[in-house]
């Protein structure tokens, strides 16, 4: 496994105050935290940040961090020297918040359970109680075309366990769910009994699948609202014309009215996803032009210069500037 | 593709689906306190006029949980996760938008 340098992750020296790195942990937890950044990699580094953050923020798993020297590269195939954890005095705690399932193996390696470090408080919470088992979540994806007509899919999740030593773990799993007609990007699907085990007798927990759509090459969603952008040419916008559009349930014969300009909207009533009321397809005109060496095209677009009085551009040459 | 009668058949939380205090706190993990205090910060708005008859709209689960991990994660307390969660949501419908403006000017 590779050597994990939990300062140069938070940006730190080693010699670094407490405070500075819970400053610099929070600054990192709002630019990576995947419920708000846009960064492509946010998940991935939150994980990373939070995970040196959980040793450097403890004193005591810092120190013994830190004893593992400081000649260690990131990077660097890394396996924790024989009694690494020995002589140090540890309050028992172990984590807070943190979840230890989203660490990885480095940290598992040093701080997992079987050291003093060892997390069970959350998994023995409920022993003896015949207590419900907890709810699960997870986020899955579907095609436009699966919520549009409802479809039987299986799904792969990664189940939080316990392993054979009591540790948290995750186990693949796959399920045949049924996804309902009409369900859109947001919406939950909630599975009862599908979640965390009972403890003492009770039941499991339920699991809430959450839906969000895969990219689709032609649509854009807002909603139950569909987007088509629609090319159409010079002339079918100019003179009207009627037209094949796809829609999700096949495809429709589409009047353009004379005389429409490009990104002209035009709306298909109840052509979006069902629902009550249904979503509805809207189709954006998009003028494309013929390239020149087509035909007579050149000489074509030359007459219309000359024989239509024509000037689109009249507001901008109306304006005088602060001059 | 599994065969659609074998397939498990969950309930579907859409815009008419509505939970309870005690479905809501089980489901985020939390007491019903932090659910209180949600809802008196104006983050939740459920129906009914106390928590024994409180019935949150499904979306409340989405804002709870996020809520949660805000303060856990970045110690924002709830009125700023009332903010961030009404500015997340403008910043999804924007994006939504310009997705759609996007598409119909890269062709």
């Amino acid at each position: 496994m590779e050597f994990k340098d939990y300062y140069k992750i938070l940006g730190l020296e080693r010699d670094a105050s407490q405070d500075e790195i819970k400053r610099a942990y929070r600054k990192l937890a709002r630019k990576y935290h995947p419920d708000v950044s846009s960064e492509a990699d946010a998940e991935a580094r939150f994980k990373e940040v939070n995970e040196a953050y959980e040793v450097l923020k403890d004193p005591e798993k810092r120190a013994a961090y830190d004893q593992l020297g400081k000649n260690w590269q990131a990077g660097q195939d890394f396996r924790p020297p024989p009694d690494w954890d020995a002589g140090f005095e540890f309050s028992g705690g172990g984590f807070t918040e943190a979840d230890a399932r989203h660490f990885s193996d480095f940290f598992e390696s040093l701080f997992g359970t079987g050291g003093p470090f060892g997390r069970h408080a959350r998994y023995e919470r409920g022993r003896g109680g015949g207590l419900r088992g907890e709810d699960h979540h997870a986020r899955i994806l579907i095609s436009l075309e699966d919520a549009y007509q409802g479809a039987s899919r299986r799904i792969q999740l990664q189940t939080p366990v316990m392993d054979a030593q009591g540790r948290p773990a995750v186990k693949p799993r796959s399920l045949d769910v049924r996804i309902p007609r009409g369900i859109t990007a947001g919406q939950q699907i909630r599975l009862a009994g599908q979640g965390g085990g009972g403890m003492g007798g009770g039941p499991a927990g339920d699991l809430y699948l959450e839906i969000e759509f895969e990219p689709h090459p032609l649509y854009q969603i807002e909603g139950r609202d569909l987007y088509l952008t629609l090319p159409v040419t010079p002339w079918e916008a100019a003179l009207g014309a009627r037209v094949e559009v796809p829609t999700l349930a096949g495809r429709v014969n589409l009047t353009l009215p004379a005389g429409s300009q490009s990104g002209k909207k035009l709306r298909l009533k109840g052509k979006g996803l069902p629902g009550k009321p249904p979503g509805d397809q809207y189709v954006v005109l998009r003028i494309v032009n013929p390239p020149l060496d087509a035909g007579r095209a050149r000489e074509l677009y030359q007459r219309l210069a000359q024989e239509i009085p024509f000037n689109p551009r009249q507001q901008l040459e109306d304006y005088q500037g602060a001059a | 593709m599994p065969h659609e009668t074998d397939a498990l058949t969950g309930l579907l939380l859409d815009e008419a689906a509505e939970l309870g205090l005690a479905e809501l706190c089980h489901a985020c993990q939390v007491h019903a306190d932090f659910v209180i205090r949600m809802v008196e910060e104006g983050l939740l708005v459920p129906r009914g006029r106390n928590p024994a008859q409180w019935r949150f709209p499904a979306v409340a689960l989405h804002h709870a949980r996020l809520a949660l991990r805000l303060e856990q994660d970045l110690d924002v307390n709830l009125a700023g996760s009332a903010l961030v969660i009404d500015l997340l949501e403008q910043l999804r419908q924007a994006n939504q938008r310009i997705a759609i403006l996007e598409r119909q000017l890269d062709w």
